[in-house]
């Protein structure tokens, strides 16, 4: 198949190495991506927790204090929000992924065939969330 | 109101320019009109020599996509009195190659659509005496808002993947596999994956999202992709353990 | 002509995903713990007792690892294509894959070390 080219010379243009900053929704896009570093990061601080506790109360102590130097909490702030950007975007995207429509015997017959509304897809997302951080906080926090 | 507005429209002719450049009109602004019906007032009364596409001037044909002060439109379906004062900037597509002036070179989709073989396919076909292959409206409605695609490009547009990577296969043509591989009637999916599964096809994907943003046709590209992903990888776990020879 | 299935590509987005799912679930409460109010003093942070206790726990430990695994996982495949397009460095596709996946087995290598042992 013969193209265009061969008549009249195509103009390519050239993607910009900031076309990320070019609009609103790509520059959200790329904080989002760039997430990941934050997830990244949180992983390699509670292996240093973890570890921290394994090897005794004496360097538990230590890794606490560490943990208040007020530059350490200043990027734990920040990797916190770009991990609430991440759960967000994750939760919010969810129901565009996941289309389930209700079949089967055990469904009752007046919602068999219907969609499951994407607002509710999103909102067990978020509703799990809650249970699970709640969980993990009343673990840790819980009975001493 | 005012009586006009200016666009500017990017101008390309390779006999004349290296690049192309933007070169203003003053066109009326009246309450109903369109970008689309700027440029044929430039075409009709100003300049005879600006090229474009268009057709039905309605949404349905595809054909009027440009980048309207950077936003992929239909330009019949984008009114001038919205961006007034202007000026409104009209360039061709982003993301395609131009031809002249605000035509794009579309070669690329058009393949991209053939290869994700869009008809349906069976291993078995019912022969004619025993009728139609019958669907239920909740059948239909597995697929219906993928085949509402008008194939206007706007996603690909949109997406800044296909202008990274145009190897990449682009949301219409997998919203457009995604049409026959829900439709129960077909039995091709299988096909389809070694066409979808690839580096250059789903998993170039990044969830960007902007392609179901730009789409005039609420076809949600962006989703079929991610629900294929899904599908693909299943598929390929399932290959990898249990090949289909062996099933 | 063009290229064939990709046999990499649907494992590695399997990881992702499921590393996406649980990190955006388990992550942000750990970190707002241990990484904000604890060291701020705004919660008092669990004695070493009660915390090497829910920490030796066999289903914590697998738990945990997991998380840690899955998220690391999760970090290598989006990281890897943020630097594709973000950075347009699909050219170094060999040497930052290796960087990626590479140090996502050897944080995973570490988790295990450290959890399972």
């Amino acid at each position: 198949m013969s193209s265009v080219d061969d008549l009249a010379p195509l103009y390519r243009r050239p993607v910009s190495v900031f076309w990320w900053a070019r609009r609103r929704s790509y520059l959200l896009f790329v904080l989002r991506e760039l997430s990941s570093v934050a997830v990244a990061w949180t992983v390699v601080y509670l292996l240093l927790m973890a570890n921290a506790v394994f090897s005794g109360a004496a360097a538990y102590q230590r890794f606490l204090d560490w943990s208040g130097r007020p530059w350490l909490i200043l990027i734990n702030v920040v990797a916190l929000l770009f991990l609430l950007l991440h759960a967000v975007t994750w939760f919010n995207l969810a129901p565009q992924a996941i289309v389930v429509r209700l079949k089967g015997r055990r469904v009752p017959p007046r919602l068999r065939g219907r969609l499951v509304p994407p607002r509710l897809v999103a909102a067990a997302h978020f509703s799990a969330w809650l249970v699970a951080s709640a969980l993990v906080a009343w673990i840790l926090l819980g009975v001493g | 109101m005012p009586d006009t507005i200016t666009l500017q429209v990017a101008r390309y002719r390779p006999d004349i320019e290296r690049e192309p450049t933007l070169q203003d009109y003053v066109v009326p602004l009246r309450k109903e009109w369109a970008v689309l019906d700027g440029l044929n007032y430039i075409k009709d009364q100003l300049d005879g020599t600006l090229s474009f596409r268009w057709s039905c001037r309605m949404g349905i044909c595809g054909s009027c996509g440009m980048s309207v002060n950077g936003d992929p439109k239909l330009t019949c379906a984008t009114f001038l009195d919205d961006y007034a004062p202007g000026p409104v900037r009209v360039e061709p597509l982003a993301n395609f190659p131009i031809v002249r002036d605000l035509v794009v070179e579309i070669n690329d989709f058009m393949l991209k659509l053939r290869r994700v073989k869009p008809w349906l396919m069976r291993d078995q076909h019912k022969p004619l005496d025993e009728g139609e292959y019958l669907q239920t409206p909740e059948e239909l409605d597995d697929y219906k808002k993928y085949s509402l695609c008008i194939n206007c490009m706007l996603c690909y547009s949109a997406c800044p993947i296909y202008g990274l990577e145009p190897e990449f296969l682009g949301p219409a043509a997998i919203a457009l596999a995604q049409r026959y591989n829900l439709d129960s009637r077909d039995e091709g999916a299988h096909q389809r994956l070694d066409v979808l599964s690839t580096d250059e096809g789903v998993w170039a994907c990044t969830y960007v999202g902007e392609c179901t943003v730009a789409c005039p046709k609420g076809v949600d590209p962006a989703g079929a992709i991610q629900r294929y992903k899904l599908i693909a990888a299943k598929e390929s776990m399932l290959d990898l353990l249990w090949p289909r020879g062996a099933r | 002509m063009h290229r064939r299935r990709s046999t990499a590509e649907p494992v590695a987005w399997l990881l992702f995903s499921s590393g996406g799912m649980v990190s955006a679930l388990l992550l942000p409460v750990l970190l707002l713990l241990f990484g904000v109010l604890f060291p701020l003093g705004l919660v008092s942070p669990p004695d070493h007792g009660h915390l090497l206790a829910v920490l030796s726990h066999p289903i914590t430990r697998l738990v945990l690892f997991g998380l840690l695994v899955l998220s690391l996982f999760h970090w290598a495949h989006r990281f890897r294509y943020t630097l594709f397009e973000g950075l347009q460095l699909r050219r170094l596709d060999t040497l930052i894959t290796t960087l990626c996946y590479g140090g996502a087995i050897v944080g995973s290598v570490i988790a295990a070390r450290v959890l399972l042992s």
